[in-house]
């Protein structure tokens, strides 16, 4: 039941006999109990929602069958069978010894996605705190500038982009990747905000009083107080970092690939075998399952606070 | 004044600079430099190996223009943005009504469809291409159990782009339909309530409520949609093992022909510049498009003025806030973080 649902008299009174006949009616069916998060689901509600997640989970499932399973198997059978075969470590064991270097594909994914959170939260928040907390000229107008600059689709400076790493002799190398994705401005954008709320300006005063240094205020005082926000933060960075394919597919080539890379790699190379083909789609895609599984609920909450932002 | 004090009045005026300064060294030299930087070498004759071999005004232009494969490029671009995005948000909106509701594990739910955003887009490709694999595919072999015949997901241009256009909605209907959940949330419930009393049934509540209070997060979710999906590479490209785009194109897309262009046999990075400008201008103009169109369709319904919604808005978030400390988890951070 709603909180504050109206009363039929004063249905009556407003809107007149049709329409709290009308409201009555409805009640008693029970087609009306609120509105949004009042509103109680309906079985036609759950049975949507099983299929939406059964669809999103299907497909995940099909690589991992087919990951188990052999060439054979799988030309024999278009359609997997739900129990999954046994093959799954032998699959895994032949992708890590085919000529694409898999384990090196997973490291250096590893350390681009973590060098690159870490530096887009830690530059990200130290810009938020200073366009949130701190006074200076032309704050106004660089912050616009920040949120403009994220309307610009960045993919279509490729060609420059490759002619300066090309020139700094960094083709091929996972600098390439890393330096171009250390800021962002939808970081900046979205620690502006949290920061502006999450720090009372009485805390930075009491450090500045200590003698505390701006840096050291910054440290000791922002740093901890943005943490739920820097953790999120952390998180969508990593994902994007981790699933990205155009720049460092372009930039890294078959040289020094990152996952996805990789995963190109091996599908041009081994089109026929299938098994070997998921089982790298595997081994790519689970470390991001475990960190969904363990951070899934900060990640959905992440979503839910930018939209209101955005 | 000492030296002690003079330090410490630096620190208080560059510190700010210093804080900000790493995003704007970095975005210009591998942001705003390269954007700036596609249009002067658009001007040239650009080699991949051989570099800048001399100006040639807009010649790169003209002969991008005259090629065939720009312009099926550009269709199967069009197509495979439209086939992936309005199925995608009516799909996102229909998914965030649901959930938002008085849900049993609410978290699961939500969970459950954003499963796919943490999968890689070259990795749902190739799932998605063997799923739809023309001899071997499983939705084929469905299809003939269903007594139907095989359709040629390779072969035509169509299916190829509904095959492609499925990709996309795999990863991001769950995402946009959290965002459009968020937004849900925050409308007031005094609205339903005086619609209730004005006789409104459900569907008519969802049409002239819901959906016009959602209108700046739909504009936002149709914006988002219209930059990624002209831009679109990942998926078409791993359609297939050659990465060509189909023996006759059929889902070459304008982002691969600009690779084609930059990396393939021409190696012309000047014609590669030229149809990075192009689509840059398509993408300015289908994105204000969208502004301009999302806005109209979103506002056809009753909506109260500006600033009371302002109001209102404010005061749902304060009651939030309140009852944060006994809702659900979601609503704790959301409580924390408005």
């Amino acid at each position: 039941m709603s909180r504050n649902e109206p009363s039929l008299a004063m249905i009556e009174q407003t809107a007149g006999k049709r329409a709290a006949r009308a409201a009555a009616r409805r009640r008693a069916k029970g087609a009306h109990r609120g509105f949004g998060p009042d509103r109680r689901p309906g079985p036609v509600g759950y049975v949507f929602l099983i299929a939406a997640v059964l669809i999103s989970a299907y497909p995940l499932y099909f690589a991992f069958l087919l990951a188990t399973s052999n060439a054979a198997e799988i030309a024999k059978h278009p359609v997997p069978s739900l129990i999954p075969r046994g093959e799954l470590v032998d699959n895994i064991t032949r992708v890590l010894n085919s000529g694409i270097d898999l384990w090196g594909a997973f490291f250096n994914s590893l350390i681009v996605s973590g060098v690159v959170s870490l530096s887009v939260v830690f530059f990200s928040t130290l810009a938020g705190y200073a366009f949130s907390k701190l006074r200076f000229r032309g704050r106004e107008g660089l912050l616009t500038f920040v949120i403009a600059t994220m309307a610009v689709p960045a993919q279509l400076g490729v060609v420059p982009l490759f002619i300066v790493m090309a020139k700094l002799g960094w083709t091929g190398e996972l600098i390439a990747v890393i330096v171009p994705a250390m800021v962002s401005a939808f970081g900046v954008f979205w620690m502006t905000q949290y920061i502006r709320d999450a720090l009372p300006y009485e805390l930075i005063e009491a450090a500045r009083v200590d003698g505390a240094s701006m840096f050291r205020t910054f440290w000791s005082v922002a740093l901890p107080a943005a943490r739920p926000a820097a953790s999120m933060l952390a998180l969508f960075t990593f994902v994007g970092s981790w699933t990205n394919f155009f720049w460092p597919f372009i930039v890294l080539g078959a040289k020094n690939p990152t996952l996805p890379v990789a995963l190109q790699l091996l599908q041009a190379s081994y089109f026929k075998d299938y098994s070997l083909i998921m089982a790298g789609v595997v081994v790519a895609t689970v470390p991001l399952l475990i960190l969904f599984v363990l951070a899934g609920r900060q990640l959905v909450a992440g979503i839910m606070q930018g939209a209101v932002k955005g | 004044m000492s030296r002690r004090d003079r330090l410490g009045r630096l620190d208080f005026v560059l510190s700010p600079y210093l804080y900000i300064a790493p995003f704007f060294i970095v975005f210009a030299i591998t942001g705003l430099y390269p954007l700036l930087y596609t249009a002067w070498v658009s001007f040239h004759k650009w080699h991949l190996i051989g570099g800048d071999q001399g100006f040639n005004g807009l010649d790169n232009y003209v002969t991008v223009l005259q090629q065939p494969n720009f312009w099926i490029a550009l269709r199967n671009t069009f197509s495979i943005f439209l086939l992936s995005s309005v199925p995608q948000i009516m799909l996102a909106i229909l998914i965030a009504y649901v959930l938002d509701t008085n849900l049993r594990a609410k978290t699961f739910w939500r969970m459950g469809v954003l499963l796919p955003y943490v999968v890689a887009p070259v990795a749902v490709s190739i799932i998605f291409s063997k799923l739809f694999a023309d001899q071997s595919g499983m939705v084929n072999a469905i299809l003939g159990h269903l007594g139907l015949g095989p359709i040629g997901w390779h072969s035509s241009a169509f299916w190829s782009h509904i095959a492609i256009a499925n990709m996309v909605n795999f990863r991001w209907t769950g995402y946009n339909a959290l965002i459009i959940l968020a937004a849900m949330q925050a409308i007031p419930r005094e609205l339903y309530e005086a619609a209730t009393v004005d006789g409104a049934g459900r569907l008519r509540q969802f049409w002239s409520v819901t959906i016009p209070q959602l209108r700046s997060t739909i504009m936002f979710v149709v914006i988002n949609s219209t930059i990624g999906g002209l831009q679109i590479f990942d998926e078409p490209r791993m359609f297939d093992t050659m990465g060509n785009g189909g023996a006759d194109n059929q889902w070459l897309t304008l982002t691969m022909y600009l690779y084609q262009l930059g990396w393939g046999p021409q190696k012309s990075f000047g014609r590669a510049s030229a149809v990075a400008w192009i689509l840059f201008l398509i993408i300015l103009l289908f994105a204000s498009l969208s502004f301009l169109l999302t806005r109209r369709i979103a506002s056809s319904g009753t909506e109260p003025a500006r600033d009371t919604r302002r109001r209102r808005r404010g005061r749902a978030r304060a009651i939030n806030r309140t009852a944060a400390g006994h809702t659900t988890a979601g609503h704790t951070t959301e409580g924390a973080l408005s």
